[in-house]
């Protein structure tokens, strides 16, 4: 495989933008990373789209035919909260094989005021949703947090403390669809949603997009003095764990890919300056602590009470104010948790900024499942 | 009227899901779950099984009927659900004694005060009417009650 590059990378503010349509806020953020790349959509030899929910509309080719119908190779993919992450890393082995030398990533989704996904199949009258358990998002992480709890002691306020950082953290980024602080009191006494998750603590749906374009080592030395390289690409599904898919389960496979990732980087977490993981709910950050491998079994809670993953503590987690802020269109997501790492490595993340920060990962998994890690390197 | 009692005749409850059978007797013969047990590596599954998600066996699969007890292995009380559906309640991983688990209902536990206490409490299924079909025909859910070893 050949080092890749990203050379441009961008994403819009994520939030309700009723006004405009998927393929609009998709071919803004594209038109964005080719313009931060420095290059043309001329330049562009491959294009993958990554769009959940409207993932049959070709969203990819309706951008081309927006903005600079080249008659490139597109491709669609879906795959859950990963969709946007598994793009890029398609868009990553088309220049990694040696196919193509420049390839974009876009990730896009409009949700609009969706509420809880998965809802609709629930109103089907065979649906167990409601008499035989919970297969909706809020209800499976929060069992997946209360397993911490039984295995760790674990506790509410620990789960909270982690939307108290991300709310935090999220003041300064002008990307987040929310930047309002919430001290622990509010979490806790927020309304409940599925305890132990309150609503403050569960990530908010709408709209957004992000792009980025992918070079070759050779390539990318033509438009920047300034690249970030993809040190590992991984992906990873679910392996048999007994109780799975009556309880999924976002560990194992996210511990695979973090092994993998870190083997692939030549690293481990100890090297990392800043991880941004997938903060759906709150109770899945602390999990990701350990399947991350930044603490060790059991540790996670008290990792948050020291406040080891605030922006300048041991290893900053979620610089961005995560999901849990900055919002969770599906398609979106994935992408731009790569661009975030991408902006603070070239020192641009403004008042957010991880100080120095040269190596960073981006985690992404979608239920059912799929998980991505991205480790980027200055 | 002939063609309407004919039509009431063969209304009959169903199972909500495929691994849940009901006796022809039901509800006086009780319902149960009931699955398959890979024969090359053990692993269990609730209904059947194209192949084993385990090992890749295509089989052969042993068929099996799973007792209705067992024990509460995680949880979470759900506020916010589909419109129609009651809540708040208790939606929890339930591990059966035959070595299979299941989502579930639970009820009999004090809703304002989860916690840690909840691990590991027995529990037993019931099963319960939950709405009726398209065609009349009742759809039976199972449920599972907390009965601390009583």
């Amino acid at each position: 495989m050949r080092d890749v590059a990203v050379v441009g990378a961008t994403m819009l503010k994520f939030g309700r933008y009723p006004d405009k349509d998927v393929v609009t806020l998709a071919s803004e953020a594209a038109i964005g990373a080719i313009k931060d790349a420095g290059c043309s959509i001329k330049d562009v030899e491959i294009v993958v789209s990554g769009n959940l929910y409207q993932s049959n509309a070709m969203i990819g080719q309706r951008v081309m035919k927006e903005i600079g119908a080249t008659g490139v190779p597109v491709i669609n993919v879906a795959n859950a909260c990963a969709t946007g992450s598994t793009a890029f890393r398609e868009a990553w082995m088309a220049v990694a094989s040696g196919a193509y030398d420049v390839a974009m990533a876009v990730g896009s989704e409009q949700m609009g005021k969706m509420g809880l996904l998965g809802a609709d199949g629930a109103s089907r009258e065979y649906s167990t949703e409601g008499v035989m358990g919970t297969g909706l998002m809020p209800g499976v992480f929060g069992q997946a947090g209360v397993e911490h709890m039984r295995k760790y002691g674990t506790t509410q306020e620990q789960f909270a403390k982690v939307a108290v950082k991300n709310h935090k953290h999220s003041v300064n980024n002008p990307y987040a669809q929310y930047q309002i602080e919430t001290p622990l009191e509010d979490v806790l006494n927020a309304r409940p949603i599925a305890w132990p998750n309150t609503l403050y603590m569960c990530c908010p749906t709408g709209d957004g997009a992000a792009a980025a374009v992918l070079m070759s080592a050779e390539k990318a030395k033509q438009f920047t003095q300034n690249p970030v390289w993809v040190a590992a690409s991984v992906l990873t599904s679910d392996p048999y764990t007994p109780r799975n898919p009556t309880m999924f389960d976002i560990n194992t496979l996210t511990r695979n890919a973090s092994t993998e990732a870190y083997q692939k980087a030549g690293i481990g977490p100890e090297d990392l300056d800043m991880v941004e993981l997938h903060d759906c709910f709150a109770t899945a950050e602390l999990l990701h602590y350990e399947n991350l491998q930044l603490c060790g079994e059991g540790e996670a809670g008290r990792m948050i009470d020291e406040g080891a993953t605030y922006v300048g503590g041991k290893i900053p987690v979620n610089a961005s104010g995560g999901l849990l802020s900055k919002g969770h269109p599906l398609g979106a997501t994935g992408v731009a948790n790569i661009v975030e790492i991408v902006w603070h490595l070239r020192g641009e993340a403004g008042a957010r900024q991880v100080e120095g920060a040269k190596t960073g990962l981006a985690h992404v998994i979608g239920l059912g499942s799929a998980c991505t890690i991205h480790v980027l390197k200055k | 009227m002939a063609q309407e009692a004919a039509t009431t005749a063969e209304k009959k409850p169903n199972p909500i899901v495929p691994f849940m059978k009901l006796p022809e007797k039901y509800p006086n013969e009780p319902a149960y779950l009931w699955g398959v047990v890979c024969k090359s590596c053990n692993a269990k599954y609730l209904g059947a099984r194209t192949a084993c998600g385990n090992c890749g066996s295509t089989g052969p699969f042993e068929e099996t009927r799973f007792g209705d007890e067992g024990e509460i292995y995680s949880f979470a009380v759900v506020h916010q659900t589909v419109p129609g559906l009651e809540a708040p309640y208790v939606a929890a991983i339930v591990d059966l004694d035959d070595g299979v688990s299941v989502r579930a209902n639970v009820y009999g536990l004090d809703i304002s005060k989860p916690g840690p206490e909840w691990f590991g409490k027995r529990v037993k299924m019931f099963t319960e009417k939950v709405r009726v079909d398209r065609e009349g025909n009742d759809i039976i859910a199972a449920k599972f009650k907390v009965t601390d070893g009583k």
